[in-house]
């Protein structure tokens, strides 16, 4: 009996020698974020990811994104605070499905810091709950959709920042460019009932009735569909002069080739935005592509030449989608945040307080960035939008830029 | 015994026949008020009926492959939608090769003939490697087994030509020679639907010589009625249903090439849907018949060019275009309740084998 109760206190003095040495080695810090902290030890990397489309037929959009990003690593020399970067990811597929995926398997991941995606704002629905939840700051290099950042709006998560501009920018200037410089009156719109895609097109209805001009027809089409005549014929029916389609690949692709092949719609202007800006649209709409206009942020000045000479030096080619600058400036945006709420140890530890690393990138004011001057409102609008509009010629990527604000 | 019609109509057949009849009437409802409204001209109309031929003929080449193999294996195969897909897949380097060196537009007939014969094989190979590899050993087994095995294979093969070409879509250069139109009357007929729908009447027309007076064809329906006495006549079943496999591959290779024709984009995951609107077809027309999946392929390919704008339009339904699919397979439903084995199906099918 009493050899038994000499075991069970030995057990008990030597668990407590456990728990004081532990105690022991953390108790220089004690992380009071609110959500936590990450703590890397002295030669650790620093865990960045990317939640972008990097397979698939909108892979030009996330890899341009990606390459963006890479080219800021190596321009950093690859570290922040003398700790290497780790950078990986997922796919994310420009689809809700995608998105749900990529962001269940990167909120199970507690070393990640920060998350630089998605591309598609349908993605940002699903999997920003998920990144919200894991305490992650996500700045987004493309996701354009109104809901992301409005106050209040159920789509709007903490912790979720963007470089890109906010659609209801981008909506009006796609309005006021067709009432105005092309002196149309008559609009059809169609979405694939993405929340990009859908959002945009009201806002540019909405502008355009407001600028005085006709809506036709409000159409739908499945992200999927091949076959457009149906959809196509109900337009022409209506008359109008320009077709509003802000989609995505392949339907996209399939609008641009069958338009033109309907009853009365051999002369109609067609019209896309930010997310049909890539080189897969200069295949996927072939001969018909000639005339085809997008809405996109146009991007310019001598740092930007120096960044497309590095992209083509690293990649072998010129930039070929339209949020790389974009992506370049969130993984910028991110460093400085980082580096700024950072608590170095003496040994080398970098300890990153979750809550802190949030408020910090939200606080970003007159940053200096390739897409322009960059301040952040609190819902995490950080965008200084210029946009253009582009014309697509056959053979010719990237489009002409045939008209700026 | 005779039973009164009390006994002999059960409550779920009257279900079936409300439910029946309740589509029947918001079809027509639907119809009726779409052409009172008067939005669409006649050009759209026989614009929407001539596309709506081209697609079905499309679906009854890929269909061909499903009803042969079902008349004489009783089986499904579903791995057919990426036979279908691994012509065109990978007739797109030729295709792209030739435009590149001009010779596409110089002899689009050629060129097209080229490129349709490289699919064709492609798809022949995959067939007959499939049936070879996925089926044969299971020949004896279990109807279910070879059903999960081609579901299987379908996911193999989709995911094997991932591998190959990469997740992306290849597109498919324009044809000068088959852009523009010809204008009948006040009406456009677009040159790449009628190439599809010649193109398609003919390959059907071949094919269902090739099935009913050619040796193979007719060794083919013999192993089809009862492959043991086909057997004992003489015939190797083995190679009669090796060849069978072999036509449904070279067809669907050739729809893949038509199919291509209109929708210029290709990509490893193509075929899922084609592959299952050509399924519905087979099973519309009476599967197991070859006559059959060409109606029933141009039934239905009418019905989804048609419908949205038809009836959907009609009851007032937004973005009807969105539900088209759904629209083709309501209609299956539709015939089937009345026509439980499709319009010309025979009602003996499964005591057959």
């Amino acid at each position: 009996m009493s050899k038994r109760l000499f075991v069970v206190l030995s057990l008990f003095v030597a668990a407590a020698m456990l728990l004081a040495s532990c105690g022991g080695a953390t108790s220089t810090y004690t992380c009071t974020d609110a959500i936590g902290c990450v703590t890397i030890a002295p030669g650790d990397p620093i865990h960045i990811v990317y939640a972008l489309v990097v397979a698939g037929p909108n892979e030009s959009l996330g890899i341009d994104s990606r390459n963006g990003i890479e080219i800021a690593i190596s321009d950093t020399g690859g570290t922040i605070l003398d700790h290497p970067v780790q950078f990986d990811g997922e796919d994310t597929g420009c689809s809700a499905e995608g998105g749900q995926a990529a962001g269940t398997k990167l909120a199970a991941d507690p070393t990640i810091v920060a998350v630089i995606g998605t591309n598609c704002s349908s993605e940002a629905r699903v999997a920003m709950p998920l990144f919200s939840a894991a305490g992650f700051v996500v700045v987004s290099p493309s996701n354009t959709a109104p809901d992301l950042t409005e106050a209040g709006n159920p789509n709007n998560y903490p912790g979720y920042l963007r470089t890109a501009h906010n659609d209801k920018v981008q909506g009006a200037v796609a309005a006021e460019f067709v009432y105005n410089e092309l002196g149309l009156r008559k609009a059809a719109t169609i979405h694939d009932g993405s929340l990009y895609a859908e959002k945009l097109q009201e806002v540019f209805a909405t502008h355009f009735v407001e600028l005085g001009g006709t809506i036709t027809a409000q159409e739908a089409v499945d992200p999927a569909q091949t076959d457009m005549s149906s959809v196509l014929t109900s337009i022409a029916a209506g008359g109008p002069e320009i077709i509003y389609f802000p989609i995505f690949m392949p339907a996209g692709g399939f609008l641009i080739r069958q338009a033109r092949n309907t009853p009365g719609l051999e002369a109609v202007k067609l019209m896309g935005a930010d997310g049909l800006f890539s080189s897969d649209v200069m295949e996927g709409g072939g001969a018909e592509i000639e005339g085809f206009l997008v809405s996109s942020p146009l991007t310019q000045g001598a740092e930007y030449d120096a960044f497309v000479a590095k992209y083509q030096e690293m990649f072998g080619s010129a930039p070929i989608s339209i949020f790389h600058a974009h992506a370049y400036d969130a993984y910028m945006m991110i460093k400085a945040a980082i580096e700024k709420v950072a608590i170095v140890q003496s040994d080398g530890t970098v300890i990153i307080p979750r809550q802190a690393l949030r408020d910090a990138v939200y606080a970003t004011a007159n940053f200096d960035g390739l897409t322009g001057n960059l301040t952040c409102t609190p819902t995490g609008d950080c965008a200084d939008p210029y946009i253009a509009v582009y014309e697509y010629h056959a053979g010719q990527y990237p489009p002409e830029v045939i008209w700026k604000p | 015994m005779f039973r009164t019609w009390r006994q002999r109509v059960t409550f779920s057949d009257i279900m079936v026949w409300i439910i029946g009849l309740a589509i029947g009437v918001v079809v027509v409802w639907g119809t009726i008020s779409t052409i009172q409204s008067g939005k669409y001209s006649a050009e759209s109309w026989f614009d929407l009926i001539v596309k709506g031929l081209a697609l079905g003929g499309v679906y009854a080449l890929i269909a061909m492959g499903y009803t042969l193999v079902y008349g004489i294996l009783r089986m499904i195969n579903f791995a057919h939608s990426e036979v279908f897909m691994s012509g065109p897949v990978t007739a797109v380097f030729l295709a792209n090769a030739l435009a590149a060196s001009g010779f596409l537009n110089k002899q689009p007939l050629l060129s097209i003939l080229a490129i349709a014969l490289l699919s064709m094989l492609v798809s022949m190979t995959v067939a007959i490697l499939v049936e070879r590899i996925a089926y044969r050993p299971l020949r004896n087994a279990p109807r279910l087994v070879p059903l999960i095995t081609a579901i299987g294979a379908s996911f193999f093969l989709q995911y094997t030509f991932r591998g190959f070409y990469g997740s992306g879509f290849q597109a498919y250069p324009t044809i000068d020679a088959l852009a523009g139109s010809w204008k009948i009357g006040t009406v456009q007929l677009y040159k790449t639907q009628a190439v599809v729908i010649m193109a398609a009447i003919v390959l059907m027309f071949l094919l269902y010589a090739i099935v009913m007076w050619s040796k193979l064809g007719k060794a083919m329906r013999a192993v089809s009625e009862d492959r043991e006495a086909a057997a004992l006549m003489g015939i190797d079943a083995d190679k009669i249903i090796v060849f069978t496999f072999a036509l449904g591959g070279a067809a669907a290779g050739i729809g893949g090439i038509l199919y291509i024709l209109l929708f210029p984009i290709a990509h490893f995951y193509m075929g899922f849907i084609p592959g299952l609107k050509a399924f519905t077809a087979a099973v519309l027309g009476g599967i197991g018949n070859v006559p059959g999946a060409f109606l029933g392929s141009m039934v239905l390919g009418l019905i989804e060019s048609l419908g949205p704008n038809l009836f959907l339009d009609g009851l007032g339904i937004p973005n009807a275009s969105q539900l088209k699919d759904a629209l083709a397979f309501i209609i299956l439903v539709f015939i089937l309740i009345f026509r439980p084995s499709g319009i010309l199906g025979e009602r003996t099918a499964q005591t057959k084998a």
